[in-house]
């Protein structure tokens, strides 16, 4: 019920990997709007708490739902489309070990 | 109530000469027309270097800080309470800076002045390529030479000031912030307090330690003081997995602090902050006070960024900010009494390096004024040398030489 | 002599009017817009426009039709997926740094743009404040349920609380309810008394705003039909959940907004929708020079003229008016932009003519101005209206725990927050950032910046004489977004100025330069 309604008359379906695990979708959809469709509600892990994050503002502005696209880190999965093939992966950027 | 000295500016100049005065036992007043730490100390990258700087007096004065850094560092949190103690860490780093040339020509003048420096008495070691990438897993291995600098260090320098104005509030200094001067309180030449826009501030002295707002400041108190601007604009990367382990930069630093050439000159500084971003500095260009973005200045620091850490091509900057440095013609900073004006004293014109020597430049004032033994030699600082007392005509160019580069920019 | 050329920033409805009253007035428009259509967030729409597309939106008809026609007016050039990401002020006028391509890619297209005027009409985004859990994944704003469900066709969760702020709850949860969510409340933070002192009281305007309430109540009477309760007075105080929400509180506030002790209640819910009104998107007004008021709106006069010379601005930038003000606003701007400081005067509209509908074709330039005028003049009473009832009320701080995240990208609380500016003694922004970290991440305080001021109490202290640093705003933001160091390395030079621009991509467009000949999908090595 959370997929996309079967309104138009071709959309051309789409698969993409988040950590080399496939999803299904159509073209037009954000990699965010995949995920989320898929029920999948978190994807990056914050550098203190290690904690999991997805989308918050979903129109760009917290940078919350950051992931790598095809090598490129800091996307937001909200507002890039996705593209047949693409190779996303989780972000996880830790803090620097002890340092000072 | 009078107070014994009134210091202006409450950068991190400012904030160490109102501590070391407050700590001998004199009434001090800080004054800004911002907020504390606001200006110059907000907008730099928080270096304690000694590899940038060429045998002579700032060297000495900076490693005379180098010595003195690790010593502060423990009384501010023995008194202010450590990472935990409520106070933000000031993140006193002593990481060591690691300086590559970039390219054929630029390998013998970093070898030579780092020759120079050795004859100082600065610990800067030359390395192999090999070695170098062994301190810098991710910097290019196109290098041409490499010099490695164990002394230098890196800190917070507005969490730095904060702790430095903390301590001097603790030793009975007040802080008064959104107070401008607008001129001097004067018993015939005798400079007595300032004028305010909060009124009248009597004090025995008057310490002007405004940054590169010195010159202007002084012209509110009547002086002449050739302290002028430039600009520096810094970058800040997002969070990376990378890590720059030191402070990196390429050996045109070198050449850039030490020419007063007006046209744009950029030279890569490359360092991880505790936070994980990477901060990348600086340009240094004479607009003035010229605060206008200009996109072309971000893009030679990318460029040069990118060919010493090749990775951060696809690294995102999120953020940059410009400050103003503090500079006098001869390159030096100007601490001590200004002897044209009795009750008139200076700390400023640090440049690019007074996160560093602000600290030991407080000391020295203090000791000058108190009439302790100075830890260094003040003479190559003082007021009434060539290049600060005769600039009566070089501050009237200078103004005029600043506006046409902005134009020409 | 050549037309007056006119960049137009942001493709919602003050942009887009603002587009087309350029045009009409006879201007070379050039509309930029970061996402890859035209609408905004208002006419978020799917990318496949569906045949019930116009369910999901209030006045499709009106974007169809100003879509139409800048799409394929003669001297409109639209640009989508175009992000400015720095804005640079001349001694005669800006300059637009743009990077075109698929949103974050790297080795996008640059696009340099020197327009004679620029229009600013960036809008809004909502603004949330922190409550315990908040970060949980499940708790979004408001926005992004409507976004995901105007593009997407997707939910946020199954079981959703819509709570915060404002009207614009009211059609999120319709969305919600469209995509097939089961809503479970509406919790509405402003009490019935000040409900019914803004939208109660009589003054002029009420006509104006009377059909405004009437879509409202109609928003009302279809989640009634739904089950669905609109609560006032209430707030979700806090949101619990192992790695994701699972269950939230809700508590009823007085009218300060404080949680009224022995109110709360456990709704047990997988997603949450918070939202308390909207915040101006300002980075590129502030980089502008523009002056902003002290709720921190574009200051504009009444030709929606901002006080840097060559910039107007319109839209939520100006004031949270809604769609059809902004719409009025952008249909001024865009004619004043076009016309230059010498144009006509705003006519101050007075001939009866038809009102409803904003994106009316049928007569004349004149005409439609002064209904924009008008209509304009309206959306003021509606934002006063929209502030009395539902603005921010101080209490709400009761609802923040220690340990509650204030700043989510760097994860820092409240606790750590207020202990740094008390340890510090300051309360200037700048400094509490700075010794924070507050507002230091990737977002660079979009979502915390203004409730970090109000909670550390800060000040914007007056910018002092020659070159004193800017005040500390947390809308200063030189880096409009993240830019990668390595297309910031492939900048194209500045323009010389007055020379004409080689290579111009945008026929009939304002001087443009554009680089990278390769393909601009490609990866820069």
């Amino acid at each position: 019920m959370t997929a996309p309604s079967p309104h138009d008359a071709g959309p051309r379906p789409l698969t993409i990997t988040l950590d080399g695990e496939p999803f299904a979708g159509t073209q037009g959809q954000t990699i965010a709007g995949m995920l989320l469709a898929a029920r999948r509600r978190a994807w990056r892990t914050t550098s203190v708490a290690a904690a999991p994050r997805g989308v918050f503002c979903g129109i760009g502005v917290c940078f919350d739902c950051l992931v790598t696209v095809n090598g490129a880190r800091d996307v937001r999965a909200c507002l890039r489309r996705a593209a047949d093939g693409d190779v996303v992966e989780t972000q996880h950027d830790p803090l620097p070990g002890a340092s000072a | 109530m009078t107070v014994d000295v009134v210091v202006v500016g409450a950068g991190i100049v400012g904030a160490a000469s109102a501590r070391a005065l407050a700590r001998r036992g004199l009434r001090v007043t800080v004054l800004d027309r911002r907020a504390a730490a606001s200006g110059t100390t907000a907008h730099g990258e928080g270096n304690l270097l000694v590899s940038d700087k060429g045998p002579g007096p700032e060297l000495v004065l900076a490693q005379h800080a180098a010595a003195r850094w690790p010593s502060l560092v423990a009384e501010l949190a023995d008194e202010l309470g450590g990472p935990g103690g409520g106070f933000p860490p000031i993140e006193y780093d002593p990481k060591g800076g690691l300086v590559a040339a970039t390219t054929v020509e630029g390998a013998g003048p970093l070898r030579e002045f780092a020759a120079r420096q050795r004859g100082a008495g600065v610990d800067a070691r030359e390395v192999d390529v090999a070695v170098a990438l062994d301190l810098e897993p991710e910097l290019n291995p196109g290098i041409t030479a490499a010099v490695w600098y164990p002394e230098d260090a890196q800190v917070q320098p507005v969490a730095a000031a904060e702790a430095l104005l903390a301590s001097a509030r603790r030793a009975g200094a007040t802080v008064r912030t959104g107070v401008d001067v607008v001129g001097a309180l004067r018993d015939g030449d005798r400079i007595v307090g300032v004028r305010t826009t909060a009124g009248d501030v009597p004090a025995g002295a008057v310490v002007l330690a405004a940054g590169p707002w010195s010159g202007v400041v002084a012209e509110r108190l009547g002086v002449v003081l050739p302290v002028r601007p430039r600009r520096g604009m810094v970058l800040v990367t997002t969070r990376m997995p990378h890590v720059v382990r030191h402070k990196v930069y390429d050996g045109d630093y070198v050449g850039a602090t030490q020419s007063g050439d007006a046209a744009l000159r950029t030279s890569s500084v490359v360092e991880s902050t505790a936070a994980g971003t990477v901060l990348i500095g600086s340009s240094r260009e004479q607009v003035g006070f010229d605060d206008r973005l200009r996109a072309v200045v971000l893009r030679e620091m990318a460029a040069r960024a990118i060919r010493l850490f090749p990775f951060l091509a696809a690294a995102s900057a999120m953020r940059t900010y410009l400050g103003f440095r503090p500079y006098v013609p001869d390159h030096l900073p100007i601490v001590g009494p200004d002897p044209r004006t009795p009750g008139l004293w200076v700390a400023t014109g640090h440049e690019g390096a007074g996160i560093g020597l602000g600290p030991v430049s407080g000391e020295l004032l203090a000791d000058l004024f108190t009439g302790a033994a100075p830890a260094v030699d003040p003479a190559p600082f003082r007021v009434d040398r060539p290049a600060v007392v005769g600039a009566d005509h070089g501050a009237h160019h200078g103004a005029d030489q600043t506006e046409t580069i902005a134009e020409a920019s | 002599m050549s037309a007056r050329t006119v960049v137009v920033v942001g493709a919602g409805p003050a942009g887009l009017s603002a587009a087309r009253a350029a045009a009409r007035a006879g201007a070379e428009v050039t509309l930029l817009d970061a996402s890859d259509q035209v609408g905004g967030q208002f006419w978020r729409h799917s990318a496949r426009p569906a045949p019930d597309e116009r369910r999901y939106h209030h006045g499709w008809g009106t974007f169809t039709a100003l879509r139409d026609v800048v799409a394929t007016h003669p001297r409109v050039t639209v640009l989508t997926s175009a992000q400015v990401w720095a804005l640079e002020r001349l001694d005669d006028g800006v300059r637009l740094r743009v990077l075109v391509g698929p949103a974050d890619a790297a080795g996008r297209e640059h696009l340099t743009l020197t327009p004679d005027a620029l229009v600013l009409a960036t809008g809004a985004h909502d603004r949330t404040l922190p409550f315990p859990g908040w970060q949980l994944p499940g708790v979004t704003t408001a926005g992004a349920a409507q976004a995901l469900a105007k593009a997407e066709r997707v939910a946020v969760g199954d079981r959703v609380v819509v709570a915060g702020a404002g009207p614009f709850l009211l059609p999120v949860a319709t969305s919600l309810l469209r995509t097939g969510a089961r809503v479970l409340s509406v919790h509405e933070a402003a009490t019935p008394a000040s409900l019914a002192r803004g939208w109660g009281s009589r003054p002029a305007g009420l006509v104006g705003t009377a059909h405004k309430l009437g879509e409202l109540a109609g928003y009302v009477g279809a989640l009634a039909r739904h089950g669905v309760a609109y609560r006032v007075g209430e707030a979700v105080v806090a949101a619990r959940g192992d790695g994701r929400v699972e269950e939230v509180t809700v508590a009823r506030v007085d009218a300060r907004w404080s949680p009224v002790p022995g109110t709360e209640r456990t709704v047990a819910a997988d997603a949450v929708c918070v939202s308390h009104c909207f915040t101006p998107r300002l980075e590129l007004a502030v980089a502008a020079g523009c002056a902003i008021s002290p709720d921190r709106f574009v200051v504009v006069d009444a030709a929606q003229r901002s006080t840097v010379p060559g910039v107007w601005a319109a839209g939520e930038l100006t004031g949270i008016g809604g769609a059809e003000a902004a719409l009025a606003e952008g249909w001024v701007a865009g004619h004043h932009a076009a016309t230059g400081p010498g144009g006509p005067d705003p006519a101050d509209g007075s001939d009866g003519a038809d009102e409803s509908d904003g994106a009316d074709e049928s007569d004349g330039a004149d005409a439609g101005l002064a209904r924009a005028v008008r209509r304009r003049a309206r959306s003021v009473d509606f934002a006063r209206r929209l502030e009395a009832a539902h603005g921010i009320r101080g209490g709400w701080t009761a609802w923040l725990r220690d340990d509650t995240l204030v700043c989510r990208c760097e994860e820092v609380d409240a606790g750590t927050l207020r202990a740094a500016a008390c340890a510090t003694g300051s309360t200037d922004l700048r400094s509490v950032r700075l010794t924070s970290r507050a507002g230091l991440g990737p977002c660079q305080a979009r979502v915390c910046g203004r409730t970090v001021a109000e909670l550390v109490g800060a000040r914007d202290d007056a910018p002092g004489a020659c070159g004193a640093s800017p005040p500390a705003t947390p809308d200063r933001r030189p880096l409009v977004v993240p830019v990668r160091l390595g297309d910031l390395a492939t900048l194209p030079d500045d323009p010389p100025p007055g020379a004409p621009q080689p290579g111009d991509p945008l026929p009939g467009g304002p001087d443009a330069t554009s680089t990278r000949p390769e393909d601009p999908r490609v990866p820069s090595p």
